[in-house]
């Protein structure tokens, strides 16, 4: 019964929040948006009984992603009223292929649970040992069975991460700015740094 | 009870709601990436739902990878976009049709 409730407030608050996702007129609004329904996706995983991924959620989409989102929209100075010119106009069209899109998802939702599509059935290799925590299981997966797939992950995220530095990195412009130059700093002596003047009275002085 | 078909069903919406925002929003490059990590999330939903009532632990593993991908599109993606910005003063993608495809 609880987890009925839990289920479709979780549910519930996904969809509300994803909807605002998309029409909120303030993209800021849509990252917060954007982060609501994460963390309600998140707890559906943990209603799931996939804790890590739960973890991972919160973790990764809205303390890295999310705030990725956020740091670039705010630091664009973009006039975000033109970009929403052609919003009406495509409406009719996305809406038709959205009902269309949820149609065909949910008929297919229908056709599997009246049986006429055959899942796999699990062999049991991957199951969750009775006892075990859900991290435990996943670790033990993560590093045996798919230890190529958690390497192809790591390689899949650097090759992201040299990619983003290369694409937003600029060379300083040679004499755009002052260098430290400690030689020179060390070089230099009271006598050439600081003249000793003593102007008269409301004249004013010439440095 | 809540069965495999409930959570279907939110991933269903969720995926469908994502597709309709990259149509609604069709110049707010920001907004398009956005409602890609809301079908990614959707994607990771039902992988997570069916490990679930399957007992496999296989598709918690394979959404990790998706979470990864999604992460990884997401910095790529905002990379272009400031550099694009910086070069032509706008992310109007519309406009984009540089290398003519």
């Amino acid at each position: 019964m609880i987890q009925a409730i839990a289920f479709y407030l979780f549910a519930t608050i996904v969809v509300a929040s994803a909807v605002m996702v998309v029409m909120a007129r303030n993209p800021v609004h849509s990252v917060l948006w954007l982060i609501l329904a994460f963390f309600n996706a998140a707890g559906l995983m943990v209603l799931l009984g996939a804790e890590f991924i739960a973890m991972l959620l919160v973790i990764v989409y809205v303390g890295a992603v999310a705030v990725l989102f956020l740091f670039v929209v705010m630091m664009l100075d973009i006039d975000f009223a033109a970009m929403r010119a052609g919003f009406n106009r495509n409406a009719p069209l996305g809406l038709a292929i959205a009902a269309v899109l949820l149609a065909e998802l949910l008929l297919a939702v229908g056709v599997w649970n009246a049986g006429g599509i055959q899942l796999g059935t699990s062999d049991g290799s991957a199951a969750q040992a009775a006892g075990a925590s859900n991290i435990e299981a996943l670790g033990a997966l993560l590093y045996g069975r798919y230890i190529l797939l958690f390497e192809i992950a790591g390689i899949i995220l650097l090759v992201a991460m040299i990619g983003a530095i290369v694409l937003t990195f600029q060379p300083p412009k040679p004499g755009a700015r002052a260098r430290q130059d400690v030689g020179n700093q060390i070089r230099r002596r009271p006598e050439e740094a600081t003249v000793l003047k003593s102007p008269e009275v409301g004249q004013g002085i010439e440095l | 009870m809540i069965g495999i078909e409930h959570y279907l069903t939110v991933a269903a919406i969720l995926f469908v709601l994502g597709v309709l925002g990259i149509f609604l929003n069709r110049k707010n490059v920001i907004v398009i990436l956005m409602a890609v990590e809301l079908i990614l999330l959707a994607v990771n939903i039902n992988l997570v739902a069916f490990s679930a009532f399957l007992n496999d632990l296989t598709g918690q593993v394979f959404a990790m990878l998706v979470l990864t991908v999604a992460a990884a599109e997401a910095a790529i993606g905002l990379a272009i976009l400031v550099i694009y910005f910086r070069t032509h003063g706008s992310i109007a993608v519309d406009d984009i049709n540089r290398m003519k495809g």
